[in-house]
């Protein structure tokens, strides 16, 4: 990695960060259940997205630096995993081991079949 | 919990104090990866995402029990929490990865790390909130003895 390369996924990272932040402050804002949702639509969808790019990567219709830099850097920013783990315990000690579970293990599978779909349609590209 | 101005996702000092902590957060995990580097078991993203559990656990816990999300516990709280640890650990390279042990038909590596990062991952926020509270209380003590 070149060092413009790595400062172009520091950056890339940061705006993911923020889109995350946006995009879950609107989500939380609107839903009307007692759920962490914002968490699981980011990661499933970066998750899909970048399963797209590696499939596309591994093609070489996407140049290593961009891989890194979308990838790495902006979807790597966006998704979480620390957020998504606090808010699993923090459903379990409200004694609401279902909702932590769904979110637990369900987001897993949903952000891994994304993840897989994805890896498929990039390979298509 | 009252604040004033616009929604916080609408004030740009905050959304700036976000992307900072995620910049730093996501070169720290570049800079892993690439420490790090494996062809099997992957080792860099597993370590940040347990690190960042741990992390975010004991920060929030400690925010939390210091007061109300006002002032420089919120700087700290979107900063460092929303900004560094959500940048400093990653979603999608996890999920990618597990998928792709998966295409490779190696099965047993994809269940053992998916379910190993969120197993671990959750034992590690327990134990950071458990820090996070001793935090606190330390500083409480300290406090009450000045």
């Amino acid at each position: 990695m070149t060092p413009l390369v790595f400062a172009a996924v520091a950056v890339a990272g940061g705006i993911g960060a923020a889109c995350r932040f946006w995009l879950d402050s609107i989500i939380t804002a609107r839903a009307r259940i007692a759920y962490p949702l914002g968490t699981s639509i980011i990661n499933v969808s970066g998750s899909f997205a970048l399963g797209v790019l590696t499939g596309a990567a591994a093609g070489s219709l996407v140049s290593s630096s961009l891989a890194l830099i979308v990838g790495t850097g902006f979807l790597g920013g966006y998704t979480t995993f620390s957020t998504a783990s606090v808010e699993t315990v923090r459903l379990v000690q409200q004694g609401r081991w279902l909702a932590g579970l769904v979110n637990g293990i369900g987001m897993l599978l949903l952000a891994v079949a994304a993840a897989a779909l994805g890896l498929w349609l990039g390979s298509l590209l | 919990m009252a604040h004033h101005g616009p929604p916080l996702h609408l004030q740009w000092r905050f959304i700036a104090l976000i992307a900072v902590g995620g910049a730093i957060g996501t070169a720290l995990r570049a800079g892993l990866g690439t420490a790090l580097a494996t062809d099997g078991f992957p080792v860099a993203t597993f370590s940040v995402n347990l690190a960042g559990a741990f992390g975010l656990g004991m920060l929030l816990e400690a925010l939390v029990r210091f007061g109300n999300d006002t002032g420089h516990r919120r700087v700290l709280r979107l900063g460092l929490g929303t900004g560094f640890f959500g940048g400093f650990t990653t979603y999608s390279s996890f999920a990618v990865e597990t998928a792709g042990f998966l295409t490779r038909g190696d099965d047993g590596l994809a269940v053992g790390y998916a379910l190993g990062t969120v197993v671990a991952g959750a034992l590690a926020t327990v134990l950071g909130v458990m820090a996070g509270a001793t935090l606190h209380r330390r500083r409480a003590r300290r406090g009450r003895a000045a």
